[in-house]
């Protein structure tokens, strides 16, 4: 019977949620098709990670835990997918588009010299070939493509675009084992060093999102005497003191706009458009944003959009379900304490 | 140690794109310029050639378009200019890209590092660059912040990932993708702005690289515009208070709280 191969992302043995997603997507596949959803893990926890799996709709895994494959690096995991795919030629490969899935993804097709679909909003399948949704000019315009090639049909998700299963439990997945295809002194590459990053919430995935632009400098608190620079301290005062304990209530992830991040107020890996993130939150709430079109490139498929400007003329409030206008250091505050009394802090 | 990069021509990012009745993909007047992404890998291309005495050529896949893109390169301070263009060769295609290009990159003298950008904010396929280390059978990193050492035959950088910075020590050749961290990518200069001008750009078909044609293998059956966002703004007034309250309502309301 043939298999559709859904790769799970791990980072130190634990399974990245979106994988889920892939699965579903994965499983449409699958039950067109009449294949086994086959859930590939490598690396660390990989027999744990596999029967998780089968909570969300695998019903096989291929596992491989080697000392090469512990962390992520494309030249082993390439070339293990490759090896699996020539040796079971699939119907499909799905994986999450994290810069990971990607790559993994890619170099797999490359080397099988078969189609690739990246990115996928929607996914179809009509008479076995693949169609897809992508978003393509920065999400200003969307085009339909489709597999026209023959051989093992390779696709990554977008993040938050297919719903995972609800967790099944008492199931369990048939595990087979494989060796790694490269040793150590095949593999070009070696990590030296990973400093990971604390407490972050990852912009992509997360389901709601507060975002500041550049009115965060209009903090009316007094920067101290002897700050190098007012703006920023008020800035930075502004995001840690006013959004961020709106985001700690909500369990949302902070965004910004590029002017927020050009300017130093918040690190590039918060920034939300055509050259920073793109997300798709159920909630996001732009504060102090005008909403140019290239931060709406990177907002717009998001669920419910809520706009915080004093400027009742401001773009953003065109894309917005719900407006408030008026000062944000005003109404945020006011928002945080109205949540914590309603939900519970 | 000669570098090449690779660069396209976007539609500015302030452009309104909109598909038109004919179904083709249409900006109005607004200009194109280098895809965004590409000015830190032209930037570091330079930098690192001069730094090991080479010279660094910048390749463009696709039509004329990308002339733009290029000679904006040139105008940087790039070595040479080079396009590749062919009408069996469907840049859309990134199983024909990465052939086209790495028979390039093999083409060009002694390059041992290909440089290129986090993604084209237009057509961003999302795959010809990791494709295009495959063909070539190169070490791939992506998401690089920073070289921080080069010589004869390793590498060692910085790179971003989406868990925190890593630093990663390969072998040469690479191809390397880069961030926006990595360097702060200069201004053209008014002579070289001059000189890119009346540069000639050469264009390789694919029997230039030794290719025949890719079969087919994904393809764009159409674009789209966007379905309009069903939405009715509502404002919410009042003390912030009230406002506060009501959004909260709102949301709850909306079941996304
Ligand atoms: C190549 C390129 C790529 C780009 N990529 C991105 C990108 O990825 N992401 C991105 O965001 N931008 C991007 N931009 C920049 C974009 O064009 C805008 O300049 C930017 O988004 C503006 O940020 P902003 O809305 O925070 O600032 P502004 O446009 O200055 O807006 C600030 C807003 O805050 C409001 N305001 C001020 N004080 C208060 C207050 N106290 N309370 C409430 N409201 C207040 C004002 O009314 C105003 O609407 C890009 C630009 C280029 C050229
Ligand atoms: N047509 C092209 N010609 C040359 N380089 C390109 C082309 N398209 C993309 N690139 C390079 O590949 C990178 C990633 O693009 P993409 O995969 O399209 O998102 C860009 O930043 C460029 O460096």
């Amino acid at each position: 019977m043939s298999a559709v191969f859904v790769w799970i992302e791990t980072f130190d043995g634990v399974a990245n949620p979106g994988s889920w997603e892939a699965l579903a997507a994965g499983k449409m596949i699958a039950d067109k098709t009449g294949a086994d959803l086959t859930a590939l893990v490598f690396g660390k926890n990989a027999a744990a990670v596999a029967n998780e799996s089968a909570q969300y709709g695998a019903s096989k895994a291929i596992v491989s835990e080697d000392a090469t494959l512990e962390q992520f690096r494309l030249e082993p995991y390439a070339a293990l997918l490759t090896k699996l795919v020539q040796e079971n030629s699939p119907v499909a490969v799905v994986a999450v588009a994290t810069s990971k899935g990607r790559e993994l993804i890619a170099a797999a097709a490359a080397d099988t010299d078969s189609p690739m679909i990246g990115e996928a909003l929607t996914l179809n399948i009509a008479d076995g070939k693949l169609t897809a949704e992508r978003a393509v000019y920065a999400g200003k315009i969307l085009s339909d493509v489709a597999i026209t090639g023959d051989g093992t049909q390779f696709v990554t998700v977008r993040s938050r675009a297919f719903k995972a299963a609800d967790p099944q439990s008492g199931v369990s997945a048939s595990v087979t084992t494989a060796a790694p295809a490269l040793d150590e002194s095949q593999i070009a590459t070696r990590i030296e060093s990973l400093e990971a990053d604390t407490g972050t919430v990852n912009l992509t995935d997360a389901a709601v999102i507060i975002s500041g632009g550049r009115a965060m400098a209009n903090n009316p608190k007094d920067a101290p005497a002897g700050s190098a620079d007012a703006a920023v301290w008020k800035a930075q005062d502004g995001f840690a003191n006013v959004i961020q304990p709106l985001a700690d209530a909500l369990g949302a992830a902070v965004g910004a706009s590029r002017a927020a991040v050009d300017a130093g107020y918040i690190s590039y890996a918060h920034q939300v458009g055509q050259t920073g993130k793109v997300v798709s939150p159920d909630l996001y709430i732009a504060c102090g944003i005008s909403g140019a079109i290239q931060h709406q490139a990177g907002m717009r498929s998001s669920k419910v959009i809520v706009a915080i400007n004093k400027d009742a003329e401001a773009p953003i409030f065109k894309m917005a379900r719900f407006g408030l206008v008026g000062d944000l250091f005003q109404i945020i505050p006011a928002i945080t304490a109205e949540v914590k009394s309603r939900l519970g802090s | 140690m000669n570098v090449a990069v690779f660069t396209r021509s976007t539609p500015d990012t302030a452009a309104k794109v909109e598909v038109g009745a004919d179904g083709r993909v249409n900006w109005g007047d607004a200009a194109t310029v280098v895809n965004p992404w590409d000015e830190y890998a032209l930037e570091e291309a330079i930098v690192q050639s001069k730094d090991s005495g080479g010279t660094a050529t910048v390749v463009a896949v696709g039509g004329d378009m990308h002339n733009e893109a290029l000679k904006h390169s040139l105008a940087m301070g790039l070595d040479a200019a080079l396009r590749l263009e062919d009408a069996a060769l469907d840049p859309a295609n990134s199983l024909a890209y990465a052939a086209a290009a790495a028979a390039a990159v093999k083409k060009l003298d002694g390059v041992q590092l290909v440089i290129c950008g986090k993604e084209s904010v237009d057509t961003g396929t999302d795959q010809q660059i990791i494709q295009l280390a495959r063909k070539l059978g190169w070490t791939l990193l992506t998401n690089v912040s920073k070289i921080m050492s080069m010589d004869g035959d390793t590498i060692k950088v910085e790179r971003q990932i989406e868990q925190g910075k890593m630093i990663v020590t390969s072998k040469l050749p690479a191809v390397l993708v880069v961030t926006k961290e990595i360097n702060e990518p200069r201004y053209p200069s008014f002579i070289g702005i001059r000189k890119a001008s009346k540069a000639e750009i050469p264009v390789w078909s694919l029997a230039d690289l030794g290719l025949s044609a890719t079969p087919e293998s994904v393809k764009v059956a159409a674009f789209k515009n966007l379905p309009p966002r069903d939405i009715k703004l509502e404002m919410i007034t009042g003390t912030p208070e009230e406002m506060a309250k009501a959004l909260v309502d709102k949301l709850i309301e909306e079941k996304v709280l």
